[in-house]
């Protein structure tokens, strides 16, 4: 009986000449294809201070989660929606420059006053918030490839939109929500995050103007040979 | 002959009155001939003509003829691109109607979502047609059509002053271009996307007379396409490669929306100022914009209850 109600309901679900449509789809290399930019270009505002972060398009570098077009079925919103752990990529980090204990190895002398860099990191020009803003606000002077809140907790560079939240706490409340920040994937399923420090510079995070794509013709613009068409 | 309320276009209910005598005989006999005519013409084509020509729009075909119509579209697309492409025929969702909704306080006018969606969804290149305009408005008017442009070009944008303001197909509940259709080659699916069937459209272009959005785009010519920019994952209502003659318009993506994708121009956009997901879902991001944002719709006035939303995010 149970098992009849289940096939019933099944059939309902999956015509069966859908099923043999979503079978033929699934061989075709189409679906399984990878999100898509244009040119290339990071998924960030233009261009940003040298070599800071250097945004990586994150369809070349990290697999995106949902491969195929099953996967994108197989998982309901309410399994991601409101859950602690947020599906995000790699953090953009600049060439070799983390782990950071490659060269912070060992306990150095902190200097918590604020000034220019110039033996390292001098690519780094702070711009974000105010003018007191330091290194160690945000990044865990001892043990450094952890970033530290402010109430003392150490959190991954992969967490750090809890770091960012702490002063922009209704962006963090959007980007949970799927309001603010950008997603990729499935709509219904599985979908990556894009951490606030893919779209943003976190030293310099306002968005640089960009060079727009072409405009449309307009209407005297476009011309056709009519007589061509067969 | 009695007037549908619902359609509004007259229909013959009762077959009028015989004369009998000659008339009758005489339309009796170019029946006939008119039959043999036509048995004879059949007799001499071969099965996959006589196919095309008793073809039945989309929304007639039992699953086996859309197969075989899908199996078809393949074939022609082989023959005439060079191109394996796939044409999906995925149905509704069940419990799934589409909404999109738009951040304005973000969107800065880069039009990467145009030319995402020009090579996701076939667009011809030449002529060009794209399905987005952007506009790009006065921040002293508002949002204000009367002092828009979507022919901008300066060297970066944004520009001082002015934002941003995307228009594209705004899948209404109550759409204009359906109801003027005359042969009724455009409808709202079940999941709430308004599509078109691409054989059965004549190319009369009331629908782009009606759309109050502007949102329609006519093949004048037969499109172009560079064969390797194709993109061979399709939809029979959707992004499948068009003939010439026929109106076409976003369609949210159904090969990938369908699919659970996000659209192409949802992924392009490098602001995130682009939302998609099920109105239907409590929990999906569209919902939580509708729920949480101050949200409006284009032309409310005209009450074609669009599914596409506008906010401010910030």
């Amino acid at each position: 009986m149970r098992r009849d109600c289940l096939r019933t309901t099944l059939r309902r679900l999956v015509p069966r000449w859908r099923l043999l449509l979503l079978l033929i789809g699934a061989g075709t290399p189409a679906c399984a294809q990878e999100a898509r930019f244009d040119d290339g270009e990071p998924p960030s505002m233009g261009t940003r201070a040298a070599p800071a972060p250097a945004v990586p398009n994150p369809a070349d570098s990290q697999p995106l989660l949902v491969p195929a077009m099953f996967a994108c079925r197989a998982v309901r919103s309410d399994d991601t929606v409101g859950a602690e752990q947020y599906p995000v990529p790699k953090p953009p980090f600049s060439k070799d420059i983390f782990p950071c204990t490659r060269c912070h190895d060992k306990p150095d002398d902190i200097n918590p006053r604020s000034r220019n860099l110039v033996a390292m990191h001098g690519d780094i020009k702070l711009a974000h918030g105010s003018r007191e803003q330091w290194c160690y606000d945000c990044h865990n002077p001892t043990e450094r490839d952890k970033l530290r809140l402010a109430g003392g907790r150490l959190v991954s560079f992969e967490a750090s939109y809890e770091l960012c939240g702490q002063c922009h706490g209704e962006k963090l409340r959007d980007w949970r929500r799927g309001i603010h920040g950008r997603r990729i994937g499935c709509w219904n399923g599985q979908r990556q995050y894009l951490l606030c420090v893919n779209c943003h510079n976190p030293h310099a995070p306002t968005f640089k103007p960009m060079h727009p794509r072409p405009r449309p013709k307009r209407p005297s613009e476009i011309h056709f040979d009519q007589r061509s068409e067969s | 002959m009695t007037i549908d309320p619902r359609r509004k276009l007259p229909v013959i209910t009762d077959a009028p009155a015989r004369d009998g005598g000659d008339g009758e005989s005489r339309r009796a006999f170019l029946k006939m001939v008119g039959k043999a005519a036509a048995v004879g013409v059949l007799a001499a084509c071969d099965a996959e003509t006589r196919e095309r020509l008793f073809q039945k729009s989309f929304r007639e075909m039992s699953p086996a003829e859309l197969k075989k119509y899908v199996a078809r579209l393949e074939r022609d697309y082989k023959a005439q691109y060079g191109v394996d492409i796939r044409v999906g025929a995925e149905p509704p969702i069940e419990g799934v109607v589409f909404a999109y909704a738009l951040d304005i306080s973000r969107c800065i006018g880069c039009r990467r979502c145009v030319h995402a969606c020009v090579e996701e969804n076939n667009q011809s290149r030449d002529p060009e047609i794209q399905y987005i305009t952007v506009l790009e408005m006065e921040k002293r008017h508002g949002v204000d059509l009367e002092h828009a442009t979507a022919y901008y070009e300066p060297e970066q944008v944004p520009r001082e002053g002015h934002f941003y303001f995307p228009v594209s197909c705004q899948q209404c509940d109550h759409s204009a271009c359906e109801r003027v259709c005359p042969v009724g080659a455009t409808w709202k699916e079940p999941d709430g996307v308004v599509v078109i069937d691409y054989d059965w459209c004549i190319g009369c272009r009331y629908c782009m007379a009606a759309c109050p959005y502007g949102a329609r785009r006519f093949n004048w010519t037969t499109p172009k396409i560079p064969k390797a920019e194709i993109n061979p994952n399709t939809h029979v209502l959707g992004n499948r490669p068009r003939p010439k003659g026929v109106v076409e318009k976003c369609h949210f993506c159904l090969h990938r929306t369908r699919n659970g994708r996000y659209p192409a121009c949802v992924e392009a956009c490098p602001v995130g100022a682009r939302k998609f997901g099920n109105l239907l879902d409590p929990n999906s991001e569209i919902r939580q914009v509708i729920d949480t944002k101050r949200i409006f719709v284009l032309k409310e006035e005209l009450d074609t209850s669009p599914k596409f939303f506008y906010f401010y995010g910030t």
